[in-house]
């Protein structure tokens, strides 16, 4: 390979892909455009993913236990106020005894609230080894790819339709299976579905317990109608900001969805936590949405709403402009943006084609490596470049919080942001990370190898001195890590 | 906060596999004597200046070679006496204490047999005890650990030796059973790291560059109250800079001592420090070597005090790769040099001395015309620890211990 086909397979793999890992190079060739284009029709199935619960399953499993934790909180109180009964004299009459009854009652209350905390902490809660086996998983996926785009694109499109395990973390991980990962290209329209229909996206956009006023629970009780779902499906999800929709929409939309929730877990130990349209909450009768009326029944009527919001104009170029921005630069060229909306319209919002018509425009490679890599793309990057392909998932996403950009944690629905100025401030902890991983790694990872052989030596001269004066090998991997060759993609 | 676990370390491998860890502890010769010896190595990394720490204030051509950055006996603040001839830096009151009660001895003009001045190569000289570099199967002190004979177990499912970091060292590395233990505090990146990733952005990113040069002006002003606190587990509270290191090498040392004076506990560990390559604004009178070496004289006393009862029977061994240039560098600083010190402490050693052959200073007397010249092969010193401390067999050292050092005998009457 000459020298610049080997410096545009390292940019290949930096803004497209997870980053340089051994051999990566030689994967991508000298046609990475082609290299690029064919791990798209690699399977994006996580095979190992066999082994994890669905999201129902996941929710019923963390729903199970916080009623047993309920449960035994209770047997536990009412055994230790037995207990005290049992202990304390009969001394009826006695003055002495009654005066002190109001302190002695207070003992005994807080004596059965420990026993009830205590055997509620005897259950464990198993929402959080899921969420660290979805993690390492994720993250295994990310440091196996050759290249990483099509995982790259599945990151992209997990932040952009955004849960948070903040909220819901037994479902946080198979959601992003389940509804990303198997639609991350394909058509739009398909992945609006899946994520709008999903448990963990109902749950989290608060639209469970949403009833239209007119409905038979809206009628039944003093509770109604919740905007968010709608609102942010046509802000963040669709359309994007200030694109035309109006109050009016936002509601006649958020009634369009009333009704959209998950079978209660308590109910059903076979579906608890599946989607179900539940018709006794839904607004009865036609809305109008953007100017279009709905007549649809049930849960057609939201797909019909969903379906032309895909199909609008400004979710083309919302779309567009997002993933340029992410893969690209901050401030994307407009020839480039408006290339990959018309392939989106072109194609009915074929997603596959719209990363192919991105990855084949040169205005996508002529830019400087502008883009500061975000915390989870860079720490992904440097464990790529020392071979490692094994995480323990506490570590990783322990390092991810502290570095602010919490695995499956942001916290607003409009997702991690994707500009230098949210990130470049965070450079300090990141080398305190780069530093400690670097501690961790020095005696199995050679900077001089990693230099050479990962990246055939494309990487500026500055960093190669800098690696070569250091006065440790530790030293010379964090310097290496933190370098611009290493942040900046 | 690191967050790969490419390695089981030793103790996750312990519960898995009791039996490997099975075998005891304590030499049995040294144990036939009524003995139970401990023995710390510490590795100084990035090459630490033996003069910057030990001073020949007695040498005439001393204050000649460093000018005002010589450590002088009338210096502000002054050096601290040991002999008539060297004085110790200011910011070690523990060693001196040490020293003036036999309980330390200083090696100076020592050094492996590397004769060049890179950092790797002379780290794995050092630390597997192979004259050559680029063997890193294995180290000296694991090596010594196989070939002693066990003297009763002490702890069923313990290990013979301690590595403390998140990386074994080399220098205990090897078929041996080493157990791990990782301190809690995370060792923030040096002052020198951070200064050498400055010096980068300014040649390749200058946004980078503002971001980092604010972040260490903050750290600058860390002692302000209110900034941080140094003992905070949490690093985004944290300023780094030098109360992090002191609390670092207090913690990691302390531990290790713990360890090692349990009655139950390993009997050999090992662990390393960074930060010591001092090419830009060294400050060994007050700046970061001052510093550095301040915080190894609280690792110091953080290693006495919790030794215990046991320090009586302890060696530490402090060592670094090579030394540093006799003379200043265009930078105020010193570049990668040949002969330097090592510091010997605890209450087993016969010290309150220091052990050179003083080559001397003037030019020609400089390893190439630039080095202070070794004359004290530092393999000696560490034979003579193993063999009278541990008794390890000589001929065991010269062997496999430190292969094809048989000319290079065991120097004697180091430990009392």
């Amino acid at each position: 390979m000459s020298i610049s086909a080997k410096a545009e397979a390292v940019l290949a793999l930096h803004r497209f892909g997870m980053g340089p890992r051994p051999g990566s190079i030689a994967a991508v060739g000298t046609d990475p455009r082609g290299a690029l284009i064919a791990e798209l029709d690699r399977p994006l199935a996580l095979s190992a993913a066999v082994s994890l619960p669905t999201s129902a399953k996941a929710y019923r499993t963390v729903a199970d236990a916080n009623a047993r934790r309920t449960a035994r909180a209770k047997q536990a109180q009412q055994q230790a106020k037995k207990q005290q009964m049992a202990a304390t004299p009969i001394a009826a009459g006695d003055q002495g005894q009654a005066q002190a009854q109001p302190q002695g009652y207070s003992q005994e209350k807080d004596a059965a609230e420990m026993a009830a905390k205590q055997a509620a902490d005897a259950v464990p809660d198993p929402g959080r080894p899921i969420y660290l086996q979805e993690a390492k998983l994720r993250t295994e996926a990310a440091l196996a790819a050759d290249i990483g785009f099509a995982e790259r694109l599945v990151w992209f499109w997990s932040n952009h339709f955004c849960v948070s395990a903040n909220r819901i973390q037994s479902m946080s991980g198979a959601y992003e299976r389940e509804a990303v990962r198997a639609n991350a290209l394909g058509r739009f329209v398909d992945l609006l579905l899946a994520v709008e229909g999903h448990p963990a996206m109902l749950f989290y956009l608060d639209n469970l317990g949403s009833m239209g006023a007119n409905s038979i629970a809206g009628i039944n009780r003093s509770s109604g109608l919740n905007e968010n779902f709608a609102r942010e499906i046509m802000e963040l999800h669709t359309l994007g900001v200030r694109t035309g929709y109006t109050q009016d929409d936002v509601i006649s939309f958020a009634n369009v969805l009333t009704g959209w929730t998950l079978v209660p877990p308590g109910a059903d130990p076979q579906h608890g936590g599946e989607f179900t349209f539940n018709p006794r909450l839904h607004e009865p009768g036609g809305q109008i949405v953007l100017g279009k009326r709905y007549e649809q029944e049930d849960a057609e009527q939201g797909r019909a709403v969903l379906r032309d919001l895909a199909a609008h104009p400004a979710t083309a170029t919302h779309v567009a402009t997002k993933l340029a921005r992410h893969f690209v630069a901050d401030e994307p060229p407009p020839a480039l943006v408006e290339q990959m909306a018309k392939t989106f319209r072109d194609t009915e919002g074929d997603l596959k084609q719209v990363a192919i018509s991105m990855v084949s425009s040169d205005e996508a490679w002529r830019g400087p490596p502008s883009k500061l890599k975000r915390p989870g793309e860079w720490v992904v990057g440097m464990v790529r470049a020392t071979g490692i392909t094994v995480v323990d998932p506490t570590r990783f996403t322990g390092g991810q919080e502290l570095l602010g950009e919490a695995l499956w944690r942001p916290s607003a629905p409009k997702g991690y942001p994707d500009d230098e100025a949210s990130w470049i401030d965070g450079i300090g902890r990141r080398l305190d990370v780069a530093n400690n991983f670097a501690e961790r790694i020095t005696g199995m990872a050679d900077p001089q190898v990693i230099i050479e052989d990962v990246f055939t030596s494309q990487i500026a001269p500055e960093v190669k001195q800098a690696v070569g004066r250091a006065e440790s090998r530790q030293q010379a991997l964090a310097l290496l890590f933190m370098s611009a060759d290493f942040q900046r993609r | 906060m690191g967050f790969v676990n490419h390695l089981p370390t030793r103790r996750e491998l312990l519960v898995g596999s009791g039996a490997l860890f099975a075998w005891s502890q304590i030499p049995r010769l040294a144990r036939a004597e009524g003995r139970d010896p401990r023995l710390l190595v510490i590795v100084l990394r990035g090459a630490l200046d033996g003069l910057g720490a030990v001073a020949p204030v007695g040498d005439p051509d001393w204050v000649g070679l460093r000018g005002d950055r010589a450590l002088v006996l009338d210096g502000k603040p002054p050096a601290l006496p040991l002999d008539s001839f060297f004085a110790l830096n200011p910011a070690m009151p523990n060693l001196h204490r040490l020293y003036k009660t036999g309980k330390a001895a200083i090696v100076h003009a020592t050094a492996t047999p590397y004769r060049e001045r890179s950092h790797f190569d002379g780290q794995d000289v050092l630390e597997s005890g192979i004259s050559k570099p680029g063997v890193t199967a294995s180290g000296w002190l694991n090596r010594a650990l196989l070939a002693i004979e066990s003297g009763g177990r002490v702890d069923p499912r313990g290990s013979r030796a301690l590595g403390i970091g998140s990386v074994t060292p080399l220098v205990v590395r090897g078929s041996a059973p080493v157990m791990t233990w990782v301190p809690q505090k995370l060792l923030p990146a040096s002052e020198d790291t951070q200064n050498r990733l400055l010096d980068l952005y300014q040649h390749t990113d200058p946004k980078l560059a503002t971001v980092l040069q604010a972040r260490i002006k903050l750290a600058s002003l860390g002692g302000a109250p209110g900034a941080g606190d140094p003992m905070s587990d949490d690093p985004t509270l944290m300023p780094p800079g030098i109360a992090r290191v002191r609390a670092y090498f207090a913690e990691a040392a302390g531990t290790a001592a713990r360890y090692l004076a349990k009655a139950d506990g390993p009997r050999v560990g090992a662990m390393g420090f960074v930060g010591w390559d001092t090419h830009i604004a060294e400050g060994a009178a007050s700046g970061q070597l001052y510093n550095l070496l301040g915080a190894l004289d609280g690792a110091f006393a953080a290693i006495e005090t919790n030794m215990g009862e046991a320090w009586r029977e302890t060696v530490v061994a402090v060592v670094t790769e090579f030394g540093r240039t006799a003379r200043i560098n265009g930078t105020q600083g010193t570049d990668h040099g040949t002969g330097t010190v090592a510091f010997l402490i605890g209450g087993a050693l016969a010290g309150g001395r220091v052990i050179a052959d003083w080559p001397g200073l003037k030019p020609a007397q400089l390893f190439e015309d630039r080095d202070l010249r070794p004359t004290t092969d530092l393999r000696a010193v560490l034979k003579g620890l193993l063999r009278d401390h541990l008794r390890v067999e000589e001929k065991v050292l010269a062997d496999a211990v430190f292969p094809g050092s048989a000319d290079v005998k065991p120097m004697g009457g180091l430990v009392g």
